[in-house]
C-alpha cells in the first residue's frame, strides 16, 4: 500500500478563468510549483484566461470592483509606503488612466518583493512539462487567431476532452 | 552557507514559490548524492523546503535561520 503511495504521481487540473494580472498569479503559481514537485499539470485556459496565453502579455489590475486591494505607494520613504489610499471605487471610476497607473504600482510592488513576474512564472510551468490547453471556443468566441498565442500550447481543446482529463487528477481547482 | 556543498544557490529576496522553482532547476544538474546548499529571505522557505524534500525525496541534510536568513543543504536522491 505505502509503495504503491510512494509510485503514484500526484496530478493537478486547473481552470483558469481570469485575464487580469492579479488574477493570473494563482494559476501559474500553483502550476509552476506543482511542477516543481514532481506533479503532472494541466490547465485549461478559458474565457480571459486565455490573455495568459498570448505571446505578448499586456496584463493588467484593475481597483474598480475589488475594494479589498490595498492601495499603496512602492517608493518613497517608508511612513509614505505604510499609507494605504483607500479611495472609494465610484471615486476611480471616473479617473482616467486608473487602471494604468495602478498596473505600473502593482508591478513595482511585485519587482521590490521578489515576487516573480508572469512570464517568469509561464516559462516554469513550460520548463516542469505543465500542458497548457486553450479553449477553443473562446478563440472563436473571441476572433482570436491561433498566431497570437504561444506555440507551447498543448492543445486547443473544449470541456468534453478536459472533463475526462480533471476527473482522473487528485487536485482539480477553478480559478 | 556551508562551503562544503556541491554547488550554492543565492535564493535571497526571492518570495514564493521562487526558491523552489530556482532549487528544483539546480537540482536537475547534480549527480546523485551531491549537495546544494540555498539562501533565502522568503520566510515560507522554512515550511516549504521541508515539504519540498518530502514530496521530491530529496534529502533535507539540515535547515538553519540566521539574522532573517535561512540556510538550507539538500542532498539529491
Amino acid at each position: 500500500m505505502a509503495e504503491r503511495e510512494a509510485a503514484h504521481v500526484p496530478s493537478l487540473s486547473i481552470i483558469a478563468t481570469k485575464g487580469t494580472m492579479d488574477w493570473a498569479y494563482p494559476p501559474f503559481i500553483l502550476a509552476s510549483t506543482a511542477g516543481a514537485l514532481g506533479w503532472d499539470v494541466s490547465v485549461f485556459f478559458t474565457f480571459y484566461g486565455l490573455e495568459l496565453l498570448k505571446k505578448d502579455l499586456h496584463l493588467e489590475i484593475s481597483p474598480l470592483g475589488n475594494p479589498s486591494m490595498p492601495m499603496k505607494m512602492p517608493f518613497g520613504p517608508q511612513w509614505l509606503k505604510d499609507i494605504n489610499w483607500n479611495v472609494p471605487n465610484a471615486v476611480m471610476a471616473g479617473i482616467p488612466g486608473f487602471e494604468k497607473v495602478a498596473t505600473g504600482l502593482m508591478r513595482q510592488t511585485v519587482k521590490n518583493k521578489g515576487v516573480a513576474s508572469i512570464d517568469e512564472l509561464r516559462s516554469a510551468c513550460l520548463e516542469a512539462d505543465a500542458k497548457l490547453y486553450a479553449c477553443q471556443m473562446t478563440v472563436d468566441l473571441f476572433g482570436y487567431s491561433q498566431d497570437e498565442f504561444i506555440p507551447e500550447i498543448a492543445g486547443w481543446i473544449g470541456a468534453a476532452s478536459f472533463l475526462p482529463q480533471a476527473q482522473k487528477s487528485d487536485v482539480c481547482l477553478f480559478i | 552557507m556551508s562551503t562544503n556543498a556541491t554547488q550554492t544557490l543565492d535564493a535571497r529576496g526571492m518570495n514564493c514559490p521562487l526558491p523552489i522553482l530556482r532549487t528544483k532547476k539546480a537540482l536537475t544538474d547534480l549527480a546523485k548524492g551531491e549537495t546544494l546548499a540555498i539562501t533565502a529571505t522568503d520566510p515560507g522557505s522554512l515550511k516549504d523546503m521541508q515539504a519540498f524534500c518530502k514530496q521530491t525525496g530529496h534529502e533535507l541534510v539540515s535547515s538553519s535561520e540566521h539574522r532573517g536568513e535561512f540556510e538550507f543543504l539538500i542532498r539529491k536522491s
